[in-house]
């Protein structure tokens, strides 16, 4: 009897390549990259259907590390190949690798683009608020007063949300998640792969040699509960250890505040509740800093849109066809004339 | 003195017509006046009627100037004729001149003699005083040694079109026709062309189409019917002699890359996609492209520069052949990402439709000054291949070499054309692309003894595997490769062996290229005049008619401009005397000087404008009495 056997599920270790891992020890990209393998693992991915595509830094050195098919690229400009990829062969499954400086600072124009576009992919940005590979100079969403060594008196500039800015570039799926957290991040990378269109993932990366500690106030392990909301859409917007903190709109405002549910005669009604396609939520959610906020995480936005190649096929659809794609007749249409 | 009309006796005896072997028309007006729609049409009535040509469009870098300034002066010029046409012309026989400020700019190309219309109605204080003029030109006498025909154009334009129920503003509009009428009569050309496009154009307006065929007529009746005073009934030009056999069209330069490119994409066995952002001159090939969907052809319009470069590179990293476009500035923001394109050695062509510069410098005036740029404009050694068109129709040609070589050997390729050849147009003997020999890609799908840098022996391209392909899957990317493995390595020893075989890579290739021939003259003697790109016209002719009057001279003309030709050193060594024109300061000079140390010497032209054959002629005798 000829039983055909099913091709053995992929695990995780079966994305990991041969070379050498070469972030430093403790760096929270190894975290992501395990969470990544794990997530392929979890979806089903085809390896030689998958692409990872990256810039210049220390997140960008991910594709070596991916048993996938994978480019690592110029600094800042990984989109753009990405989106040149998309449009060449829209069934890979492409996944973008960033960091706050490669996608913000230097690829800050191509990211906006690739956004509005809403080219199907996966874009994840590593933000550590810092210059890793370049040896720890500050980076665009470093927060004004960061010391470096090119800011040795502190930075000056103000800091860009890079949530913020992909809800106004016109992202329809626009996501968070905390490097070590890794029962949260495999849940955000999967939801992030199911959505058609461009999938934009923050992930909170520590890192250890230039900026260690910097999320510490909402993500180390005493502080999850009380400085983090994991939102969830149709899920009341609670946190807190007991779930009896949340999130309500201020009477008289058009602003949000936090309350505890059972002071002050606030209920569980009076507790909003997620709704993941209202981008003016997810605006708000995007903005909240600590201390007087929790910081969200999770699915703040997804509201699908058609792609940008459903786009371009569909325009080539409605292109006039004038010989059949027939170049001989191309070039021989309009005034000619016969010599004998 | 200006010569008005009068209404004739008799209708035109078409005996009684000046006959020319050539003719230079140069029409000249306001941006808005439609000088580049009349001058198309005229060329399109004189390649159907049987001439040879060529055209130089010429306009200015502002979309509408200012109404009657000098500097919205939009011009196009044609050279057509029975004979062989190599260039747009040196001196106009006759001027088109709808506005002072368009004679102002123009008078002094016309020649001796030559016959200039223009429209008197426009010639009032305030476009003189526009014009920079201190008394009126038709006045002054200054232009008594033209023949002047001066008609008041607007009026005349505004009663053929008066039945048509158009606004004043529109019907002034149609001058631009009743100008093309007239001049149409002056040399015998037929209109039923006009009219068809005219109808097709505003098939949505047919009152505009009409009243635009109204004026064309009227133009071309006031001819039959009147005469000039000096009983000056036009010219006639004889049929082209000597064409080879078979069905011609006439052809832009832009349009021939575009189609020659998605034609060796066809000869590859891949899909185009074309990756592009705005840049005068050389947009239209986007345009172009941009209409060609069921060809397999998708474009891209990128946020910039860079973008479309890199897009272009992930589209053939993908399977696709892809291409970026730009003129200089937009190339220079792409070198970082041509460099990528080398070092991960992938097919990629780049178009650069050059202009004149440094930095904006003269967006729609032509140059030929990217040269050092193409083959030394990036950092570290960045070997890639350059080829240069030399006309309008040889794009077509370039373009699919471009591909072939792209393809063959893993590699960027760039091509120079320049914003003459773009806008320009010449008649084309239509290729047959059956007949062209096919170069179809192979992509990698065998895994035995795969890595990514496993290279041919003979040519030394890598094997293109793409992403979908079992069992093939792999890293590449902008750090040095291993040879043998194609890891990242940081060896090094494997940096030079990979330095090396890039550069060795690149130069086998002029193994596969046509060795360098002479256009004309002798294969060795006294002076080669060696050009590339769009001085190939006025080269070309100024070395024959140097022949023609007994004197010994070659013209030497390069399509490979990287690698050169193996025999290029070898036959300049025949030669006692190396002149090299270019519409640069001497690039391709230094870069002969320095490949063969050569002594050849430079005949420069940066004026934004091609080169005159006279110019070419008298520097060459100079340099050959020198």
């Amino acid at each position: 009897m000829n039983v055909v056997t099913p091709p053995a599920k992929l695990t995780a270790k079966d994305f990991a390549t041969d070379q050498e891992v070469r972030w430093c020890p403790g760096c929270g990209d190894y975290a992501i990259l395990k969470g990544v393998q794990k997530t392929l693992a979890d979806i089903g991915a085809v390896p030689e259907k998958t692409v990872f595509i990256s810039g210049i830094g220390c997140a960008a050195r991910f594709p070596y590390y991916m048993a996938t098919y994978g480019f690592h690229t110029i600094h800042g400009r990984a989109p753009s190949f990405a989106t040149g990829v998309k449009l060449a062969n829209p069934e890979l499954d492409v996944w973008v690798v960033s960091g706050d400086g490669d996608a913000l600072s230097i690829g800050g124009n191509h990211l906006i683009h690739l956004l509005r576009r809403n080219v199907n992919l996966q874009f994840l940005l590593f933000n550590n608020e810092i210059y890793g590979l370049t040896k720890g100079q500050y980076s665009p969403t470093s927060r004004a007063g960061t010391r470096s060594p090119s800011t040795p008196l502190g930075s000056v500039d103000n800091p860009l949300s890079a949530t913020l800015l992909a809800l106004a570039a016109g992202a329809r799926f626009v996501a968070r998640a905390v490097d070590s957290q890794q029962k949260h991040l495999p849940g955000v990378l999967t939801r992030a792969h199911q959505h058609i269109g461009t999938s934009f993932v923050e992930i909170f990366q520590n890192c250890i040699v230039y900026n260690d500690g910097v999320f510490a106030d909402f993500t180390a392990k005493d502080k999850i509960a009380g400085s983090q909301i994991a939102v969830e859409h149709g899920k009341p917007l609670v946190f807190g250890a007991d779930g009896k903190m949340g999130l309500h709109v201020k009477p008289g405002a058009f602003e949000i505040d936090v309350v505890e549910i059972g002071v002050n005669g606030i209920t569980e009604n009076d507790i909003l509740v997620h709704d993941e396609t209202n981008k003016v939520l997810a605006t708000l959610l995007a903005g909240m800093q600590g201390p007087a906020f929790p910081v969200a995480i999770g699915v703040l936005y997804c509201d699908p849109a058609a792609s940008y190649e459903q786009g371009v096929e569909a325009v080539k659809e409605r292109a006039p066809s004038h010989n059949n794609g027939d170049l001989n007749s191309l070039l021989r249409s309009g005034h000619t004339w016969q010599v004998d | 003195m200006v010569t008005n009309t009068a209404l004739k006796t008799e209708v035109n005896d078409e005996t009684l017509r000046q006959q020319l072997e050539s003719a230079v028309v140069r029409f000249a007006g306001d941006s808005g006046d439609g000088m580049q729609v009349t001058g198309g049409q005229f060329t399109l009535s004189a390649a159907l009627a049987g001439n040879n040509l060529a055209t130089f469009p010429d306009f200015p870098a502002e979309i509408r100037a200012p109404v009657g300034t000098t500097f919205g002066v939009s011009s196009f010029q044609i050279n057509f004729g029975s004979r062989v046409i190599k260039t747009s012309g040196d001196e106009f026989d006759l001027l088109v001149a709808m506005n002072p400020a368009a004679l102002f700019v123009e008078l002094k190309g016309l020649k001796a003699g030559g016959v200039i219309i223009l429209d008197t109605g426009s010639f009032s204080e305030r476009n003189l005083r526009k014009a920079g003029y201190q008394n009126n030109p038709l006045e002054d006498g200054s232009l008594s040694g033209y023949r002047v025909i001066g008609l008041d154009i607007s009026q005349l334009t505004l009663d053929a079109v008066k039945d048509f129920g158009l606004t004043n503003k529109e019907a002034l509009r149609c001058k631009n026709f009743w100008t093309l009428g007239y001049v149409f009569w002056m040399f015998a050309n037929k209109r039923k062309e006009t009219v068809e496009w005219l109808r097709k154009k505003f098939a949505k307006r047919p009152e505009i189409a009409e009243a635009n065929i109204a004026a064309l007529n009227a133009g071309h009746a006031l001819g039959e019917t009147s005469e000039t005073a000096d009983g000056f009934q036009g010219f006639t030009i004889p049929q082209t002699e000597q064409a080879e056999p078979g069905l011609y069209r006439t052809v832009m330069g832009s349009e021939a890359i575009a189609w020659g490119l998605a034609t060796g994409a066809r000869l590859a066995g891949l899909k185009l996609t074309f990756c592009s952002y705005p840049i005068t001159p050389a947009s239209s090939v986007l345009h172009t492209l941009s209409n060609m969907a069921e060809y397999n052809v998708t474009t891209f319009q990128a946020e910039d520069e860079i973008a479309a470069a890199c897009a272009a590179i992930g589209a053939s990293y993908a399977g696709t052949l892809g291409v970026t476009s730009s003129s200089g500035p937009g190339i220079a923001l792409k070198g970082e990402a041509i460099g990528l394109a080398i070092g991960i050695e992938i097919p990629l062509i780049i178009l650069n439709t050059q202009r004149a510069g440094p930095s904006t410098g003269l967006p729609t005036k032509t140059e030929q000054s990217d040269l050092y740029q193409a083959v030394y404009g990036r950092n570290a050694d960045s070997p890639l291949v350059v080829l240069a068109a030399r006309s309008p129709a040889n794009c077509f040609d370039v373009a699919i070499e471009a591909v072939r070589l792209a393809t063959k050997y893993m590699t960027p390729v760039m091509i120079l054309s320049d914003g003459y050849i773009g806008n320009a147009a010449e008649p084309w003997l239509i290729p047959d692309i059956d007949s062209i020999k096919p170069f179809p890609v192979s992509f990698r799908t065998d895994p035995e003894n795969f890595h990514p840098f496993v290279r041919d022996e003979a040519t030394l391209a890598r094997a293109w595997a793409i992403p979908g392909t079992p069992e093939l899957m792999h890293r590449i990317g902008g750090i040095e490769k291993s040879y043998d493995s194609g890891h990242i390595s940081y060896d090094p020893e494997n940096h030079q062996k990979m330095t090396d075989v890039r550069a060795a890579k690149i130069n086998g290739i002029a193994k596969d290229i046509p060795p360098q021939t002479v256009e004309v003259g002798p294969e060795r003697g006294p002076v080669a005049v060696v050009g590339w790109g769009s001085t190939y016209g006025p080269i070309n002719r100024a070395v024959t008619n140097l022949l023609d009057m007994g004197k010994t001279v070659s013209h030497i003309h390069l399509n490979n401009i990287w690698p050169l030709p193996t025999n290029l050193g070898a036959l300049l060594s025949q030669f006692d005397k190396i002149l090299v024109p270019e519409m640069n300061k001497g690039q391709l000079l230094t870069v002969l000087r320095s490949e063969f140390l050569a002594p050849a010497v430079g005949i420069n032209k940066v004026t934004g404008q091609p080169f005159k054959i006279r110019e070419l002629e008298q520097a060459i005798l100079a340099e050959m009495e020198a």
